[in-house]
């Protein structure tokens, strides 16, 4: 067993930023457990991202390069992963959990006849793993059985990335061998939805408002409050997926990234998918009939109560103290 | 098309939790069951296809009794049969050995597309899609909210992060997890309920699918998440509390 790999993911030439959180991961796991952390970059043209890689205070950096690995496909990421994983013989593989490792990530693990644990929020001697259960209301601890190889990725924001040790480790090339008749999936580059016309990123006040409103017909107490705070309207995914307001007004990891200076969370549980959308926001209001809604636990205020009270008394008291 | 639909029976959304006393798993005496949503979409998205193109959808659930209740829900919504895999036992399989379980039931079906949803609710490891795909050896698509049938297989939307998406076209067979929003769900109609009743729920023991349970990964204990922020929390009345808001969002947090 070699240590501690973190597979890292380029956008662009670039490695984002939660594969940098990911190495954070990997080098306090490896600390722990006295092992060395390495990183693998797979992709088509990887020496730019593996130069930037090779700034950190990390063992070694292997470029997994073919040309068959750009645009991604599952079949070209597991096939080439699994040849240079079955080379190394790691003890853990730490991944960013993206929209693209849980693509292919979980299949790999496979492979190696373990179970992947995915979306994990910290570790702690053990090792044993913590990742969110029922949508953030509880936590799970997940230990691996025996000493094979562990897969595991990591929730973005759960490990911080800003005091990265600097290094200069080697680069070092790993060619797997891929035929272009493996991959049998074809993907488009990626494209936009039609242009926005609502730009909720520079609103300074977001009423953001989730299932706890129950109806489409409920809707207007909140515009009222929206109304009363001189805010832009946003909502919870279910919201737009009900096609109760236009898609353009959802906020998350699939939706718009907002940074107000007040965020008024109605009947939204809190879901980790939903925060990575506010965390830049300077205060954060909770509302919700229950108190143990992860959503408080990113709250600056919280009133634990029933919105269809608790709204209309906001409203009153707002237009109280603006006279 | 013969399409699978896995649906999982899941906690209701708004349903109170309470952990057991083995602090293993929440407390299951008293609980409301529901589809997961994503499963709801998958569903959808199934009985449109067949509509469009004739064919045969079956739901597949695994896990005690109590989940035919959540297949005769997706029969009644207009599935033509249902298989359930009787098992007690999930909490002592991993994710990877629930996949094999789905992935020996469905096997003998060959079915021509099976779809997922993209993640349950519940246990939240939005792999089970991928697993079932890579142990039947079929090519897959993830996070897909639309589906598209083309002369040599099937087109399909993806969804990535913050608003981008992209096309992926597979041949078929193949497997897609589904995302939620990608259509308007139905309901179940009285004649649909009727109906359900009279379609077949084949029940199929676990230990008949060849696979023993197993666990290179183990979910040991569960609890409430630990509180790392002090959250203000007005208390009181309706009133008061909001009162109370406004005055701190004007004078201490000075947002307002
Ligand atoms: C890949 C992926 C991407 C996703 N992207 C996004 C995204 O971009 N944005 C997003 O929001 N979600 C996203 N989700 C979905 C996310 O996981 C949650 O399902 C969603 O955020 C839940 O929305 P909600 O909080 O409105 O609903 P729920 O989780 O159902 O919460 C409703 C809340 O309302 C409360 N409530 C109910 N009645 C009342 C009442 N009368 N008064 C007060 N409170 C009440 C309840 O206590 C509960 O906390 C994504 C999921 C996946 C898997
Ligand atoms: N016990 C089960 N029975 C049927 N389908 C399941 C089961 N567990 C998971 N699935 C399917 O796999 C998807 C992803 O589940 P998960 O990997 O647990 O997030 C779900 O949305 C279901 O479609």
């Amino acid at each position: 067993m070699s240590g501690v790999w973190v597979v890292l993911e380029e956008r662009a030439g670039r490695i984002g930023r939660i594969s940098w959180e990911a190495v954070a991961a990997g080098q306090a796991l490896a600390q722990q457990l006295g092992l060395t952390v390495s990183a693998v970059i797979p992709g088509a043209q990887t020496e730019t991202p593996a130069a930037e890689a090779a700034t950190k205070a990390i063992n070694k950096v292997v470029r997994l390069d073919h040309a068959l690995l750009s645009p991604y496909t599952p079949d070209g990421f597991l096939g080439a992963l699994e040849q240079f994983f079955r080379a190394v013989q790691p003890g853990y593989v730490v991944f960013p959990h993206t929209y693209q490792v849980r693509d292919y990530a979980p299949a790999l693990a496979a492979r190696f006849g373990q179970a992947f644990i995915g979306d994990v929020t910290g570790f702690a001697d053990g090792p044993v793993f913590h990742r969110q259960l029922l949508q953030g209301r509880l936590t799970g601890t997940y230990r691996p059985a025996g000493n094979e190889t562990c897969f595991l990725s990591v929730q973005s924001g759960a490990f911080r990335a800003d005091q990265l040790a600097a290094g200069s480790p080697p680069v070092e090339v790993f060619t797997p061998a891929l035929e272009a008749t493996q991959i049998r999936t074809w993907s488009s580059t990626p494209f936009r939805a039609a242009a926005q016309t609502v730009d909720l990123s520079t609103a300074p006040v977001i009423v953001s408002v989730g299932r706890g409103i129950k109806e489409a017909d409920n809707l207007p107490l909140i515009q009222e409050l929206a109304k009363a705070l001189g805010a832009e309207l946003a909502a919870s995914r279910p919201i737009c997926d009900n096609g109760w307001l236009p898609i353009e007004r959802q906020v998350g990891s699939s939706g718009q990234t907002v940074a107000p200076k007040l965020y008024v969370a109605v009947g939204i549980s809190g879901a980790i998918q939903h925060l990575v959308g506010i965390k830049g926001s300077q205060c954060i209001v909770a509302i919700n009939k229950d108190p143990d809604a992860p959503i408080f636990e990113a709250a600056d205020y919280g009133i634990v109560g029933d919105l269809f009270e608790v709204v209309p008394a906001l409203i009153d008291a707002l237009k109280a103290s603006a006279t | 098309m013969k399409i699978v639909v896995a649906i999982k029976q899941i906690p209701e959304r708004d349903a109170a939790v309470r952990i057991d006393a083995a602090g293993a798993w929440i407390d299951e005496s008293d609980m409301q069951w529901g589809m997961n949503e994503s499963d709801a979409y998958a569903l959808e998205e199934a009985l449109r296809l067949k509509e469009a193109y004739g064919g045969e959808v079956i739901a597949l659930s695994a896990g005690p009794e109590r989940v035919s209740s959540t297949l005769r829900e997706a029969l009644a919504k207009g599935a033509d049969r249902a298989i359930h895999v009787d098992a007690k036992d999930l909490a002592q399989r991993d994710s990877l050995n629930v996949a094999q379980l789905l992935a020996a039931a469905i096997r003998p079906e060959s079915p021509d597309l099976i779809l997922t949803g993209l993640q349950s609710d519940d246990l939240g490891y939005g792999l089970t899609g991928v697993l079932v795909a890579e142990l039947l050896r079929l090519p897959h698509a993830s996070l897909i909210l639309h589906v598209e049938k083309t002369e040599s297989g099937l087109s399909v939307k993806r969804e990535l992060e913050e608003g981008w998406f992209q096309n992926i076209e597979l041949p078929l067979p193949a497997l897609l997890t589904i995302q939620s929003g990608g259509n308007k769900l139905r309901y179940a109609t009285l004649m649909g309920i009727k109906r359900a009743k009279t379609k077949e729920l084949r029940n199929v023991a676990a230990s008949d699918l060849g696979v023993a349970p197993a666990q290179t990964v183990a979910l040991e204990r569960i609890a409430l998440p630990q509180k790392q922020k002090s959250t203000q929390i007005l208390t009181g009345p309706a009133k008061e509390a909001a009162v109370a808001l406004v005055e701190r969002l004007k004078f201490e947090a000075r947002v307002l």
